[in-house]
């Protein structure tokens, strides 16, 4: 019988949203196929977070546990993951494609000679198959996959899949051993550099993005109060990192970030075609541009055709004004 | 120092994709092909080190044998030696890894660049899969690069921030977007790649764990509603998203 393995990620003794996204989508399969599903969870202290996973449908999470865990090292984790699917016998391993997940599950597929579906959208089961839909060419088209080799292993776009709450489980917690050499932390991380705060467009539910129209830098802070006043993330089209703008971390596109939140606003983006391919997935999409012609307006499901610049601030306000009330 | 760079070759970013008549991949017909844009940095930074350390260059790629051109593309950068391996079918992420980890596991490298992903099919694997097939260590998504005698110091991108990571040499660093910015070739170096020597041989695994069912495009989206062209289609917009879209 099949065994579904998902690995749960945490920061900071934190369980992430995109932990819980991979868990709900595992607890789904494993039910689809009639598997059992266990969790693993990996960090310095992570046995009293592990129980929150009851809220969520899983029934039995595994700890590994050591304070040179705390901070994420490729080496160390993904030998853990790899170790704790041999020692459990899991055919089928789930987790997140974040930034952790994407540098993980490579080194891990490797390991266990599994075949791997990165960046999942969709994922479901067809007579006993597991089916997986992703993106490819950065969204401008899909495909559907099916993994060849006895153990699989699949990654999930992160804020596609939603955590769903479940009432009535209960949560068992067990360590798991596994032996840790100094040689297994080959690569880690020594400090994390947090920007000020920032919220990263892709784990963003609104994402608000500034182009060209906003004429120059001195003009993004429109962009970053509109995003504020939603509590969404601040993203910038290729052409303004281009012109040093923005750092390339906030660019959006085929060359940047692939976005899918629930809002996206495009302010000032004429919609080059790598731009649309990184965004066009986002579940609504406002573009306000002068240029009624611009492709942004195809993508659109709302639009505004006038000039970001007197737009914006109006905007901005009218959001205040309804988010207060 | 040994430096070895992995490269693959890309439709443009430009590219309209459009589905072949297999319904499994995409039509080449009128599509430019070019050097994967995070593979440049990979290469830039190959030549830096190169340029601080002394020591050789060296690519490959698995392709077509079309895939030369980007071969040429890297010496005309000033890569000195380059490798095909050819194979005419597409070959999936740990088919291309294994077919490159074959080959480098008897060079030697002290440092193994690669792009961070290639962008079309977007599988961020090769590098990391190729590191662990060789039991190296392997920073990903890497935006600032130092060598100092065999320690390694990385800067990589991670949500709302990055980290830095340590390691020695030899590694495998996967290049983002950031870590430099890629030479132009002069004109001397795009004439010397057009006849200097490129090494070919044939893949050794050619197995896929990946079987591809179909290819598809996103649903086109209906037309959207223009809501005005002044200010005052501001509060009308702010309407419509929250009583029609519902997502504030």
């Amino acid at each position: 019988m099949s065994k579904v393995l998902v690995f749960v990620e945490s920061r900071d003794n934190k369980i992430k949203n995109s932990g819980l996204e991979a868990a709900c989508t595992a607890t789904k399969i494993a039910g689809d196929l009639g598997s059992d599903i266990e969790s693993l969870l990996i960090g310095s202290d992570v046995s009293k977070i592990a129980s929150e996973l009851s809220a969520y449908g899983i029934k039995k999470a595994f700890v590994v546990e050591d304070s040179r865990l705390e901070k994420y090292s490729t080496t160390a984790y993904s030998k853990i993951l790899a170790e704790a699917a041999r020692q459990r016998e899991a055919d089928i391993v789930i987790l997140s494609a974040s930034a952790m997940g994407k540098d993980l599950s490579s080194r891990v597929a490797a390991k266990l000679d599994a075949g791997l579906a990165v960046d999942c959208t969709d994922i479901k089961v067809e007579s006993g198959n597991i089916i997986a839909t992703r993106p490819v060419y950065a969204g401008k088209a899909y495909i559907d996959i099916k993994i060849k080799s006895p153990v699989k292993m699949f990654s999930l776009r992160p804020n596609v899949f939603k955590p769903l709450k479940t009432d009535g489980v209960v949560t068992v917690v067990e360590k798991l051993s596994v032996n840790l050499g100094d040689s297994d932390f080959g690569a880690q991380v020594k400090e994390v550099i947090v920007s000020d705060e920032k919220l990263d467009v892709t784990e963003a539910d609104i994402v608000v993005s500034g182009g060209r129209g906003l004429k120059g830098p001195e003009n993004y802070y429109l962009v970053e109060e509109l995003a504020k006043v939603l509590g969404g993330a601040s993203g910038a089209s290729r052409a303004i990192v281009d012109a040093g703008w923005r750092p390339h971390s906030d660019q959006v596109g085929q060359t940047g970030k692939t976005v899918s939140p629930s809002l996206y606003i495009a302010i000032g983006i004429s919609g080059a075609i790598q731009h649309l391919a990184g965004m066009s997935s986002s579940k609504c999409i406002v573009a306000i541009n002068k240029d009624k012609d611009a492709p942004i307006f195809q993508v659109a499901d709302y639009g505004i055709v006038g000039d970001a610049l007197e737009i914006v601030p109006e905007l901005t306000k009218e959001f205040k004004k309804v988010l207060s009330n | 120092m040994k430096i070895a760079v992995c490269i693959s070759q890309v439709p443009d970013t430009t590219t309209k994709v459009k589905i072949g008549s297999d319904g499994k991949s995409i039509d080449p017909s009128g599509v430019t092909f070019i050097i994967n844009p995070y593979d440049e940095f990979a290469v830039e930074e190959a030549l830096k080190l190169k340029e601080k350390q002394g020591g050789e260059t060296f690519v490959l790629t698995l392709g077509k044998d079309s895939a030369k051109e980007v071969i040429r593309k890297a010496y005309a950068m000033g890569i000195e030696k380059g490798l095909l391996i050819k194979s005419e079918t597409e070959l999936d992420s740990y088919a291309v890894a294994r077919n490159l980890a074959d080959v480098l596991k008897d060079i030697n490298a002290d440092i193994i660049l690669c792009g961070k992903q290639s962008i079309d099919f977007d599988n961020n694997q090769v590098g990391s899969l190729l590191a662990e097939m060789l039991g190296l260590p392997s920073i990903s998504v890497v935006v600032g690069l130092t060598v100092e005698g065999n320690k390694v110091r990385a800067e990589r991108e991670v949500e709302g921030g990055k980290e830095v990571v340590e390691s020695t040499l030899p590694v495998v660093i996967c290049a983002q977007r950031g870590l430099n910015e890629p030479r132009y070739p002069n004109l001397k170096g795009i004439m010397q790649a057009k006849s200097k020597p490129i090494e070919e041989k044939q893949p050794a695994y050619t197995q896929n764990k990946i079987e591809i069912l179909s290819m598809s495009l996103p649903k086109p989206k209906p037309k959207g509603k223009i809501v005005g062209t002044d200010l005052s289609a501001v509060p009308e917009l702010v309407r419509l998203l929250r009583e029609e879209a519902k997502v504030i």
